[in-house]
């Protein structure tokens, strides 16, 4: 079995015709190995590449020029693209637009019913995506009635349902408040920790990268920096230059680190900096 | 005073099974030059509160006064009352239609009946308070944009009506910390240079305390906290009850104060914190 949910290699993805003023290079020679069950979180200002790249890691978009293998399989190619999308879902920002039935279960019955799985099959697998993503008492609701976080669980549940082994999301919190934020955060954790699924996770809230495995930075289509949470936003200056944040903590630490006092730069909670002081 | 609620009540779909109260006898008195930042989770009644303050709902009773005028009054002048509050929608930028910015942000004091050259200066001016450059961009589609810079344009649709009192819902949900920061920045500049009154509904307390002067914090269509913004972040455990937070840097001090260590945990900034710590550990390291 290959250790390796998907590479990216040397992938360079353009938009519009070179020369002409559309013309735009998004992901720019990009080399990425992602881990299965690793929960990688990409980082990166809007503009910077990071849609293109999930859309690149589904087989949506193939690329200009380099590779993209989902479980060893080349988005290239055109007879394995059910495959892939099966082994990759992808959860987009919106929840409204995700949704496309009246019904929850309905709603996450439509991809494994288009898979043509058999019906008895395919109620096991909608009632287990709903238990995941404790939605199962919603399930004879109409999603338009539902709140964001709600909504946007509905649409994670409909990829579930699929059964792939990398989930994709893109900016999944965007349109959410305070508390859908909060229950997709805990959703992404429990797939990765107990249903062992490999999560990337795209985003430009800092604060829901620090539970991540591994980060990655990206800027005008380049990864820019690659590391831990820890090893990332230890570098506040870069970050903030990137036009990102850091955790307020994160920079208190720094900042006091600068005036010569003896703090450890790499505190991401305020437990980790009052233990510190 | 610009603006006064009193006994304001709300209610959805009355006298049917869907019946919902949305506002439960409101009183507000906010003064003029007053920066207000409006919190409170999903569902506790903000969005509802801020259509009244122009108009765009009618009170199921209570009264809305703007200016000195009832709007709640059977026969009050709205076209008046719109002028003098501007209201900032979610997602503004649905709201562009023009070809051109210059179009879109003239559309209002257009309609208002002002002539080409005073229309000219209120679009000059609303762009250069949002941060955009009038002469590069004011023939541009504003569909050519950066979701950051459309909503700027939008927000500078409402500036350019000249509204006494401004109010923002959620004007940087869904960007970036860089188009946050521009949009935040300008409406910032806009209360300091210009002395509008702002009402900012935000979910984020690290901006609220960034920026305000005072917060009205909701629950279950009451005003359940009202005060100065270091005074209501002091009780955090009342905002909790509240589903609100505190910012995470004043939540940082208090638990460090809690260890033993005597410090003044009410700061609202990193930069306040940075100072405080500062002294404290300089005055510790000599003692």
């Amino acid at each position: 079995m290959l250790e390796e949910m998907i590479r990216v290699e040397n992938t360079t993805y353009e938009y519009g015709i070179r020369g002409e003023e559309n013309h735009l290079i998004a992901v720019d020679n990009v080399n990425i190995s992602v881990k299965k069950g690793e929960h990688l979180v990409i980082l990166g200002h809007n503009g910077s590449g990071k849609s293109t790249l999930a859309r690149l890691m589904n087989g949506l978009l193939t690329p200009t020029k380099g590779n993209v293998f989902v479980n060893g399989m080349n988005t290239k190619d055109e007879d394995n693209i059910w495959n892939i999308r099966e082994t990759a879902g992808i959860v987009f920002q919106n929840p409204d637009n995700q949704i496309v039935a009246t019904i929850v279960e309905e709603d996450v019955a439509f991809g494994p019913e288009n898979l043509g799985i058999p019906p008895v099959d395919i109620r096991k697998r909608v009632d287990e995506a709903l238990r995941i993503v404790e939605m199962t008492e919603y399930k004879n609701h109409a999603p338009h009635l539902l709140s964001g976080g709600q909504k946007q669980r509905v649409a994670i549940a409909g990829i579930l349902a699929m059964n792939p082994e990398c989930i994709i999301l893109d900016e999944p919190t965007a349109m959410l408040d305070p508390i859908g934020r909060t229950e997709i955060m805990n959703t992404l954790k429990k797939l990765n920790k107990e249903e062992k699924k490999t999560i990337i996770h795209i985003t430009h809230y800092m604060d829901e990268a620090v539970a991540a495995d591994r980060i990655l930075v990206m800027e005008k289509g380049k990864i820019m920096m690659e590391g831990t949470p820890k090893q990332v936003f230890c570098q506040v200056d870069r970050i903030k230059g990137l036009g990102l944040d850091v955790p307020q903590v994160t920079e208190l630490a720094y900042e006091l680190k600068k005036e010569g006092f003896n703090v450890p730069c790499d505190v991401l909670t305020v437990d980790e900096l009052v233990n510190a002081l | 005073m610009i603006i006064k609620l009193e006994n304001l009540n709300y209610i959805y779909n009355p006298n049917t099974p869907f019946k919902k109260i949305a506002l439960d006898n409101v009183n507000l008195d906010i003064d003029e030059g007053d920066f207000i930042g409006l919190i409170g989770h999903t569902g506790s009644g903000k969005s509802t509160l801020v259509q009244h303050l122009n108009g765009l709902i009618k009170p199921t009773s209570g009264r809305v006064i703007v200016d000195g005028i009832d709007i709640s009054a059977e026969d009050s002048n709205l076209r008046e009352v719109r002028q003098k509050v501007g209201l900032v929608f979610q997602y503004p930028e649905h709201q562009l239609f023009e070809e051109n910015i210059y179009k879109d942000i003239a559309f209002g004091p257009k309609n208002l009946g002002l002539d080409d050259d005073e229309v000219e200066l209120r679009v000059k001016k609303a762009m250069e308070s949002v941060g955009l450059n009038f002469i590069e961009l004011k023939d541009r589609s504003p569909f050519e944009l950066s979701g950051g810079q459309k909503r700027r344009v939008a927000i500078a649709g409402v500036l350019a009506m000249q509204p006494k009192v401004l109010v923002l819902d959620e004007p940087t949900a869904g960007l970036d910390p860089r188009g946050r920061d521009d949009i935040l920045g300008g409406i910032k500049r806009l209360y300091k240079e210009e002395g509008i009154t702002i009402i900012l509904v935000s979910h984020s307390m690290e901006d609220i305390a960034r920026l305000v002067n005072k917060i009205v914090a909701m629950h279950n269509g009451k005003i359940a906290m009202k005060g100065e913004a270091r005074e209501v972040f002091k009780q955090p455990e009342k905002l909790e009850e509240l589903g609100l937070g505190i910012p995470q840097i004043t939540s940082f001090m208090k638990k460090y104060k809690m260890k033993g260590n005597p410090i003044n945990d009410v700061v609202l900034t990193v930069e306040e914190a940075k100072e405080e710590l500062i002294n404290y550990l300089r005055r510790k390291g000599n003692a």
